[in-house]
């Protein structure tokens, strides 16, 4: 088969126009298409033909879809769009409540009412309903003594006020995660590396008629690991979780400053991936953003549960070679322990290393009763305090350092002691 | 050579190898050949995505060529690497020879001689048969900059080698990325191939797979097994069965001359279909015995 001569576009201008107007309204819908994609779809439909509809919707699938969860998004837009003109006119009275003045119609579904708000040019969504931050004092000139910082630093989230928890979180913004590189399998050349580097000795030979002066060498190049963060936003963390989230969104936000990529996941009775949130520039926008992405804030815990998703659902995606797993929670969990510690024990074969952080571990007489706990202490890698600056400036340190267990072996032994 | 100028003769094509596709992959696989562009595949491990590739091959008389992906994978295993070993021997030859010419012995030192070629360099030369059919699996195990470096063989069929130049092909090569999507592929990669999710086929046609791989198998026993793992698919599993592990597992029971299924015969062979021993412990006993009832009122009924 020789090269293909190229397509001519098809002559009916009709399609060519309906094509970059269904291309405009799966970019509405919030597929990445670009133009090149237009012109690719009207060359496959040229060389497909338009002889059945069913072709036709494969067609255009090819060419449009490049991710399994825009499949439903683009079956949705594509019913809409190519079939019935008078029903998109229907769902365009139900998104335009106040021009009809009637709101009871049916309800359409979630990927159908995205797609027909897509469809609809000009048609705004709701604004979002005003955000419900507590007031918060910005002090703009770090003021603070140095002792005063100092007491900042080991004071407990919960007992700080409005305006201590804004100067924490400032200091927080300013924290940095020490990473510690992992060896990769590809090398890099290097005056005193290891491994003969053939192609530089050969090619600097060749220059010199054939005389090898020298071997150049080549040694291992390094590369950042990844960081997943499980968030536990159930109602005994509240305060913890929105200040780990801050955390994590300074760690996430601190680009090609060590952590290869951060993903972050907050979970309670569900698990949410607010990866994606935690991206926005502005730490109050991306927090509220993720906050209104998970439901279930404040609410029980299902932690067995939630790490059982976690492992069947993003496990295979995001722990990718040498993943760090940070897991923030208390770990009173009202499941199954068993079912717990199963779920934790997949965690940790999967993860490179698995640091629970728990803010419990401020108080001093801290045992391990409850039987979540005991399920997943002997899980972990590290375990670690998180309820305080100092302490979260020690997890940094545990995050780099590899051998770090934290108060893990403390509390096992204390636990196997009250078994034995 | 074969016919492939419509959808329907594509799927004919594929069904004369053994393949049953159905018509939504038959439909981008006559995009891809007519086009010219890669074909990107995704979907859960075992469901097909790699078998493509060689079923195209056969049937379209083309040579097979796989490059198998990995983490570290480099342009000296992805495209070709020089022969030191010979090139050093040229060198101590030349000099015996007294042949210093610096020009001259560059230009001898890396010629076609010296090349030793891998994969992607293999795709784009002529090839008997006409242009090959070019399997890049498991995009999804090697890192971000192999992929960058597919960009240019993917977009322009052409690749470049610093001591040559850039070598380009007559004809394309049909291209077949299959991903298991253990992290997700950048899309300036995806932008330049059709894009394709592979899922779980449906009832009657994993049976006409069944039909046509282990064709053996008695219809009553292909349906049970069909059945089984269509239910199986349904439970709460850490990794569900593929196609693959359908295949295999009616081959299992056909060597141990197996009619028809038993809660015994189920747990016995259960690691033929499900790898992690979560799963397989979740399954085993009695809830095989409460799938497979499931499965004979099901069948029963039909």
């Amino acid at each position: 088969m020789a090269r293909l001569p190229d397509l001519a576009l098809p002559e009916n201008p009709q399609l060519v126009a309906n094509l970059v107007h269904f291309a405009r309204a799966l970019r509405k819908a919030g597929l990445p298409i670009g133009p090149g994609r237009v012109l690719d779809a009207t060359r496959a439909v040229a060389a497909a033909g338009f002889t059945e509809k069913r072709d036709f919707y494969w067609t255009l699938h090819a060419c449009f879809v490049s991710r399994p969860e825009h499949r439903e998004t683009f079956a949705q837009v594509f019913r809409l769009f190519w079939r019935d003109p008078r029903y998109l006119e229907h769902m365009m009275s139900l998104l335009l409540p106040s021009l009809q003045g009637v709101q009871e119609e049916r309800a359409a579904e979630a990927a159908e009412k995205r797609a027909a708000e897509a469809l609809i040019d000009g048609a705004e969504p709701p604004p979002a309903p005003p955000q419900q931050e507590e007031e918060t004092e910005v002090e703009i000139d770090a003021s603070g003594t140095a002792s005063g910082v100092e007491a900042l630093r080991t004071l407990d989230f919960e007992q700080m006020s409005a305006a201590e928890l804004a100067r924490a979180r400032a200091m927080l913004s300013r924290l940095a995660l020490p990473v510690a590189p992992l060896g990769s399998r590809r090398s890099q050349a290097a005056v005193r590396g290891r491994r003969p580097d053939w192609p530089r000795t050969l090619r600097a030979a060749a220059r010199r008629g054939g005389e090898v002066e020298r071997f150049a060498r080549r040694r291992p190049r390094t590369r950042w690991p990844d960081l997943v963060a499980l968030c536990d936003i159930s109602g005994s963390m509240s305060v913890y979780s929105r200040v780990m989230l801050h955390f994590l969104h300074t760690v996430a936000s601190q680009q090609g400053a060590g952590w290869a990529r951060v993903h972050a996941f907050t979970f309670g009775t569900r698990l949410t991936n607010v990866t994606r949130h935690l991206r926005g520039r502005d730490v109050d926008v991306a927090l509220a953003a993720a906050g209104a992405e998970a439901q279930d804030w404040q609410g029980g815990t299902r932690i067995g549960g939630c790490l059982r998703a976690f492992n069947r659902d993003w496990a295979r995606r995001v722990l990718g070679p040498g993943a760090t797993v940070v897991l923030i929670t208390d770990g009173l969990d009202r499941d199954d322990p068993a079912l717990l510690a199963a779920e934790m024990e997949r965690l940790h074969l999967s993860a490179r290393r698995l640091i629970w952080v728990n803010p419990l571990l401020r108080w001093d007489g801290f045992a391990p009763r409850a039987a979540g706990i005991r399920a997943m202490l002997p899980h972990v890698d590290c375990l670690r305090a998180g309820h305080s600056l100092a302490t979260l400036e020690d997890l940094a340190g545990a995050l780099s350092s590899a051998r770090d267990a934290g108060e893990k072996p403390r509390l096992l032994a204390a636990m196997r002691a009250a078994e034995g | 050579m074969q016919d492939i100028t419509s959808i329907d003769a594509v799927e004919r094509m594929l069904a004369a190898q053994g393949y049953v596709a159905d018509r939504a992959l038959a439909t981008i696989t006559f995009l891809a050949l007519r086009l010219g562009r890669p074909l990107f595949l995704e979907g859960a491990a075992g469901v097909g995505k790699t078998e493509i590739a060689k079923v195209l091959a056969t049937g379209l008389g083309r040579r097979l060529i796989r490059l198998q992906c990995y983490e570290g994978l480099d342009a000296a295993s992805a495209v070709c690497e020089w022969n030191f070993a010979a090139q050093m021997i040229a060198i101590r030859a030349a000099e015996a020879a007294g042949t210093t010419d610096p020009e001259h012995l560059r230009h001898e030192l890396f010629s076609d001689a010296f090349l030793i070629s891998r994969p992607l360099l293999e795709a784009m030369r002529p090839q008997p048969g006409g242009p090959p059919v070019l399997l890049i699996d498991e995009l999804d195990r090697t890192d971000e900059p192999f992929e960058a470096f597919l960009l240019e063989a993917l977009s322009d069929f052409q690749v470049t080698v610093p001591e040559i130049g850039t070598i380009r092909a007559e004809a394309p090569p049909i291209v077949v990325l299959t991903s298991n999507r253990t992290r997700e592929v950048h899309d300036a990669l995806k932008r330049r191939c059709l894009y394709h999710w592979v899922d779980y086929p449906a009832f009657e046609r994993e049976m006409a797979i069944l039909a046509a791989r282990a064709p053996e198998a008695s219809e009553q026993l292909s349906r049970e097994v069909v059945a089984f793992v269509q239910r199986l698919r349904g439970e709460d599993l850490f990794k569900k069965p593929g196609v693959a592990e359908t295949i295999d597992w009616a081959r299992c029971l056909l060597a141990l001359d197996v009619i028809a299924l038993s809660p015994e015969v189920i747990s016995d062979t259960l690691g033929a279909i499900l790898k992690y021993q979560d799963d397989i412990q979740r399954i085993e006993g009695a809830t095989a015995k409460r799938l497979l009832d499931e499965v004979r009122r099901e069948l029963g009924a039909a």
